[in-house]
């Protein structure tokens, strides 16, 4: 126990000297700036009188390590300084934001780690087989798609509902999934394992396919905005509409990091399940159910929170873009926006929460990795 | 084991070793599966494009040659986009733009990380610790976010993103570079060429790279893929390649308000960007597979 608690708190201290150091990176990225702050803002109609009295509004003439010190000091006591085109405190326009981006993360999270984890297991089990060939095909197209085009995917489907000119599109992704259904099934003819699903599943695309050409059966051609493609999140929304208006943008992150996480749990699964002492609880004839909660899963865990940690930190960044397409009230449209305004004060401060709540994450994964590690429950 | 006619048969020569290296890799190529060849058909598409797309075009890059938003017609196959420039020529000069720039971008940051990791890891002690530590700084902050800060202090500018991504991507390089050198660097030829007297970098170019240079070139494919799809993001968010160059994640923004009307135009752009990635996933995929060799 003794040795868990200290491996803890060094990983902890390492952790809040990482989230220092960060800063101090974050501050000091701006002094590389050619010229300064003061310059940038006045651009050509600097004056040499103008430049000084911003200077000095800005508090521009101290030091570098002072001027670094007070912000740090600020922060701490949850002062984020003042924008520095509107001027008005930072703090409390990021508030309600991050509550937003929180809600939205934290949402897309409880829906896509269970997923992932569920679907990485299973691929697991029944690796090798049409199965797991299948998601690890789906998946990796999934992974290497931009986020904003899953996005309007979701929206043209969801949102703007079929109409006539999507039987073309739905008709190219069928035959490209008929493609990799048939390879599977002439190659599972030769191995002998053909399954019924694989052949109803063909038959389905195949359907899909000639549907794109005859139009037997014609998609609705009345749009049906089922769900909203922009999230309004007024102040006194309620619950339920929160949740309503965040469907789309969380349905967004899900398939996204779903794909990845779902990956990564397999690896971790398929490395776990051909250790030697699972074969030798195969052999002795241990229950399959007995293997996986008994002997496989306590040496997961490790692996396992590491995923979620990295699911979540994956989150943090594709939270920026999503919220862009759906002009969801976020943290990460603060921070585009900031950025096209360079608003410097203002990215410094978005950037410093997206890069604290990486450096956190990362580092409770660590700890937890420690803490569930069998082998140091028991000291020597 | 004594027997004669085995020993002859285990030292008959294998076929591999015959073999020249490029019809060894048409035997492998024709063993690929459907989704490598489909790629590589991809790929070539891609190159055309990129190399004739000012032959290819049928219109100008950004001259207006009709009304906004015109529906797709005989002389506009994709139709016009919000400014009445043809949909379809864009595209092309889209690929120009945005493959060449991530390709310089992935070039740079393998330039400066590959080289230092592969220094860091022959040279070792302080120089290893100094810029391991470096990296690890870097690597704490996300990617897109670091960018992000980094072009709101320098502004957004199609240079600026080159450098900036570059600069961001060469900490994973550098990772990944120094890892594969370690294995290297501990080799006898190394050591051998190190009491030989000969120079730092001529060891690095000439003992450590040309043993390092297959992994760090499948690396270098997925690298690609993360940059195209950071700048396309960026581009996207409206902080990357800069108007009026036409770049696919730019097109899908500026064209986005189509959607609601159930267009598919402005998906067309990001099909393009997804189908190159999904290619090159597939290839590296392939790659590394066949050279993890019998392990599979």
């Amino acid at each position: 126990m003794n040795s868990l608690l200290r491996l803890a708190g060094t990983r902890l201290f390492y952790g809040i000297i990482t989230l220092f150091v960060v800063s101090v990176v974050i501050f000091f990225a701006v002094e590389l700036l050619p010229g300064d702050v003061a310059q940038q803002i006045l651009g050509r109609d600097a004056t040499p009188e103008t430049l000084a009295a911003l200077r000095d509004r800005l508090g521009l003439n101290d030091p570098a390590i002072l001027r670094y010190l007070s912000w740090l000091h600020g922060i701490l006591q949850g002062d984020l300084g003042a924008s520095l085109v509107t001027g008005r405190p930072i703090s409390d326009l990021v508030i309600g934001r991050l509550g937003n981006t929180l809600f939205l993360a934290a949402f897309a999270a409880i829906v896509a780690i269970p997923l992932a984890l569920f679907l990485g297991v299973m691929a697991a089990l029944y690796r090798d087989t049409w199965f797991d060939r299948t998601i690890n095909t789906v998946t990796l197209a999934a992974i290497s798609l931009p986020e904003f085009f899953i996005a309007y995917i979701l929206v043209l489907f969801f949102s703007i509902g079929f109409s006539f000119q999507m039987s073309g599109p739905l008709a190219v992704i069928a035959a490209f999934v008929l493609l990799a259904l048939l390879r599977g099934i002439l190659q599972a003819r030769r191995t002998g394992e053909t399954s019924g699903i694989q052949l109803v599943m063909a038959v389905v695309f195949l359907l899909i396919l000639l549907n794109g050409y005859f139009r037997f059966v014609p998609l609705t051609t009345e749009p049906m905005r089922v769900l909203p493609s922009l999230s309004r999140m007024s102040e006194d929304a309620n619950f339920g509409e929160r949740i309503f208006n965040s469907i789309l943008p969380m349905l967004t992150l899900v398939l996204v990091t779903t794909a990845y996480t779902m990956r990564m749990t397999r690896a971790n699964i398929v490395n776990i399940l051909s250790a030697p002492y699972i074969e030798m609880a195969t052999l002795k004839g241990v229950p399959p159910a007995r293997i996986i909660f008994w002997h496989a899963l306590p040496n997961a865990w490790a692996p396992i929170i590491n995923v979620v940690a990295l699911t979540l930190a994956y989150l943090i960044t594709g939270v920026v873009v999503v919220e862009a397409v759906f002009v969801y009230p976020g943290l990460g449209q603060l921070l585009v926006d900031s950025v096209a305004k360079r608003d410097i004060t203002m990215v410094q401060a978005c950037c410093l929460i997206f890069a604290a709540a990486y450096v956190l994450l990362n580092m409770m994964a660590d700890i937890f990795a420690i803490a569930t590690n069998p082998r140091l429950l028991h000291p020597k | 084991m004594s027997d004669p006619i085995d020993t002859m048969v285990d030292q008959a020569p294998l076929p591999i070793d015959t073999e020249t290296k490029l019809r060894r890799f048409w035997r492998l190529l024709k063993a690929a599966p459907l989704s490598v060849w489909f790629s590589l058909v991809v790929l070539a598409c891609y190159a055309v494009l990129v190399i004739f797309a000012g032959v290819i075009a049928p219109f100008p890059e950004t001259e207006i040659v009709a009304g906004s938003f015109l529906p797709a017609s005989a002389e506009h196959p994709m139709g016009t986009d919000a400014l009445g420039r043809d949909f379809l020529s864009r595209m092309i000069y889209a690929a120009q733009n945005t493959v060449l720039i991530a390709i310089v971008t992935t070039l740079i940051s393998f330039a400066i990380g590959g080289f230092l990791g592969l220094l860091a890891a022959t040279v070792g002690g302080w120089l290893d610790q100094g810029l391991g530590r470096a990296v690890d700084v870097l690597m704490a902050i996300p990617p897109l976010i670091f960018a992000l800060l980094l072009l709101s202090i320098f502004g957004t500018s199609t240079l600026n993103l080159i450098l900036i991504i570059a600069l961001v991507d060469a900490t994973r390089v550098f990772r990944m570079a120094r890892a594969v050198a370690m294995g290297v660097v501990v080799m006898e030829y190394v050591e051998a060429a190190r009491l030989r007297g000969e120079g730092l970098l001529w060891t690095v170019t000439r003992e450590v790279l040309p043993n390092t240079i297959a992994p760090l070139m499948a690396e270098f494919g997925l690298r690609f893929c993360f940059v195209f799809l950071t700048i396309s993001a960026l581009s996207f968010l409206g902080l990357g390649i800069q108007p009026p160059a036409a770049d696919w994640g730019t097109m899908v923004r500026e064209n986005a308000a189509l959607i609601s009307f159930g267009e598919m135009t402005p998906l067309y752009p990001a099909a393009a960007i997804g189908l190159l990635t999904i290619c090159v996933n597939f290839i590296v995929d392939w790659l590394l597979k066949i050279s993890s060799g019998l392990k599979e």
